[in-house]
């Protein structure tokens, strides 16, 4: 890239960029004036990106962060200088206040949706589906039936079976784990089932050699062989968890719960408290595929697609 | 054939679990239903409240028949969902209000529609993805995180919002369809891109191909293979998106208003029918793009 000088000039204009925008605003005035500049503040960080990403290799974290940064200057600069109607889109500020201001309440929602739903049904499903395959594993013909049956029903529409289950176990947190545990069921099911036929001939046929009993033959080698798909598994099921269980309550909950709270706090327009639920449920959804991804890491650092360098 | 039995054994092994979970979901109600006509029924000691619905059932065997034709049930039979849903699709005029097929194309609008959209722009981010480094290194990483986020949870909010500047009916729908499916589009197009190998890529450089035409000649055909399987969970995701944007609104046609009004008036059978007639759009939606790709895997010489 010609013209290109260097990180730290490039770092310092956006900086600089942004706290100019950000000062006009505040002095009142709106329109293009402050926008433009902000503009320009997203140009100097989109530099900044581009001449990171010259270098060999992808980046690393820092491409993706500075997006992130572009976009929320983006927005607040936007919102405020064209002065967004709140109940249309609140800027970035005001969403961090109102966030910063009611942890309490977010933090309860937290428990009540994510804590006692979310989890319990994910572990709940998760469990039934992974102990299901292993039942079905001795018998061949039982499985060629269960893959394809499996297989379709996960890619059913299961959130519908959300009132049914409301009606059955009642608003409180039961009936959203429940809804949950029903989701999870079949994506580790049909994973599970696909992972325990992923060894060859060649490798049970050593384990035979070896005189290895069924079961020796299942811990040894065929779980730590299927432990890549029951992760695939595990991971599709962290997102599933968190729109079942949230979803599940706008059928009926408690008056506490974040798809509660999201349902109400919409009705009311105060869309700075959706927005603060939905940074709650994007950093607890994020943080769950994190671990899981992480146990993965641990668990299976003998896989091709764990290798790194 | 011996897939086709296996399948059939554990279908039937659904229906038999179905069948022995109704009485005791239904008996409660049955068996007060037969005190209260003065008949003959074994209570246990205390409240009928307490009394385990098992203990009901084996109890009183005599109730059992009633339990498959209550009005509504706790957990309807079989053949009180396939009754409703043979008389709201083929019993009723297709334009009426009652009709399922009528509210299934409500339904299926919007989730076309927004197949559709998010399909296009999955295709869209995957080339940019891929040929440029920029986006290849910034982008990727919040596609993933998009998808942690429980869009479904927006999705109430997506709708008010455009309700209040003025957009109303199919668009904001499609557009939640649309994020649901945009996801799997992406990550499979960046992999079929990317999947030509370096001896391919260097035969078009002898030829001295442009980029343009690697992309259409070489990328774009080696792409299909992965492209077929993410258009097919992306049209699933497509319809959960399309019900879930009829929940918040309190939509009066489609299958999530179906669902939504049958859970608030208590009428499970509507429920199960909803739900069977969602999963036979679901299934009919996946079953042709499953045709699709047969017919243009094969027509390009991938079929086996």
């Amino acid at each position: 890239m010609t013209g290109y000088s260097g990180p730290i000039p490039t770092a310092i204009g956006a900086v600089l960029l942004s706290v100019l925008a950000l000062l006009m605003l505040v002095e009142g005035r709106t329109g293009f004036a402050p926008f433009g500049i902000g503009l320009l503040a997203v140009l100097a960080i989109l530099m900044l990106i581009a001449g990171r990403v010259q270098r060999p290799g992808r980046g690393g974290v820092l491409p993706p962060v500075l997006l992130g940064l572009a976009l929320l200057v983006l927005w607040e600069v936007g919102t405020r200088a064209y002065e967004v109607p709140a109940v249309i889109l609140p800027p970035v500020s005001a969403i961090a206040v109102r966030f910063a201001s009611s942890l309490d309440i977010l933090w309860q929602d937290f428990v009540q949706t994510f804590v006692k739903g979310a989890l319990s049904g994910y572990i709940i499903g998760c469990g039934a589906g992974f102990l299901t395959a292993l039942a079905s594993d001795r018998s061949p013909f039982l499985q060629r039936g269960l893959l394809p049956v499996g297989n379709f029903l996960a890619a059913m529409p299961i959130i519908g079976t959300a009132p049914i289950l409301v009606m059955w176990f009642g608003f409180d947190w039961q009936s959203k784990a429940a809804v949950v545990a029903v989701m999870c069921f079949f994506p580790m099911l049909v994973n599970t089932v696909q992972g325990l036929k992923a060894t060859d001939s060649m490798q049970r046929d050593l384990m035979r050699t070896y005189a290895a009993s069924y079961g020796q033959t299942l811990v040894k080698l065929r779980l730590p062989a299927a432990a890549p798909f029951v992760f695939n598994g595990l991971k599709i099921c962290t997102t599933l968890a968190l729109i079942g269980a949230i979803v599940a309550e706008f059928f009926g909950s408690p008056i506490r719960g974040m798809g509660f709270r999201i349902s109400t706090e919409v009705g009311r327009l105060a869309l700075d408290m959706v927005w603060a639920e939905i940074v709650v449920a994007a950093l607890a959804g994020s943080a769950f595929y994190g671990v899981v991804t992480l146990l993965e890491r641990a668990a299976t650092f003998w896989h091709p697609s764990q290798r790194r360098g | 054939m011996r897939g086709g039995l296996a399948i059939l054994v554990v279908l039937a092994g659904f229906w038999l679990l179905w069948m022995a979970a109704v009485p005791p979901m239904n008996m409660k109600w049955e068996v007060s239903q037969a005190q209260r006509a003065g008949a003959e029924v074994v209570l246990p000691e205390g409240n009928i409240r307490d009394a385990s619905a098992l203990w009901l059932t084996l109890r009183n065997p005599g109730l059992i028949p009633g339990t498959y034709v209550q009005e509504k049930p706790r957990l309807p039979a079989p053949a009180q969902v396939f009754a409703e849903l043979w008389d709201t699709t083929v019993g009723k005029r297709l334009s009426s209000k009652r009709s399922l097929v009528y509210h299934a194309w409500i339904t299926l609008e919007a989730t076309l529609l927004g197949f559709a959209l998010g399909t296009g722009l999955g295709i869209l981010l995957a080339v940019g993805i891929v040929h440029n480094r920029v986006m290849d290194a910034s982008f990727m990483p919040w596609a993933i995180a998009s998808q942690t986020i429980p869009i479904l949870a927006i999705a109430p909010m997506i709708i008010v919002v455009m309700n209040s500047v003025g957009i109303t009916g199919l668009v904001p729908k499609a557009i939640i369809s649309a994020y649901l499916s945009f996801f799997p589009v992406v990550v499979g197009m960046v992999k079929g891109l990317r999947s030509p190998g370096l001896m391919q890529l260097d035969l078009l450089k002898t030829y001295s191909a442009s980029g343009w035409q690697t992309f259409w000649k070489l990328r774009l055909p080696a792409a299909l293979p992965y492209l077929f399987p993410s258009l097919k969970v992306g049209i699933a995701a497509s319809l959960v998106g399309a019900i879930v944007g009829e929940l918040p609104t309190g939509a009066v046609a489609g299958l999530g208003a179906r669902l939504l009004a049958g859970s608030y008036y208590g009428q499970t059978v509507q429920i199960w029918s909803a739900l069977f007639g969602a999963a036979i759009v679901a299934a009919a939606l996946v079953g042709i793009i499953g045709i699709a790709q047969n017919m243009t895997l094969r027509r390009m010489g991938f079929g086996r």
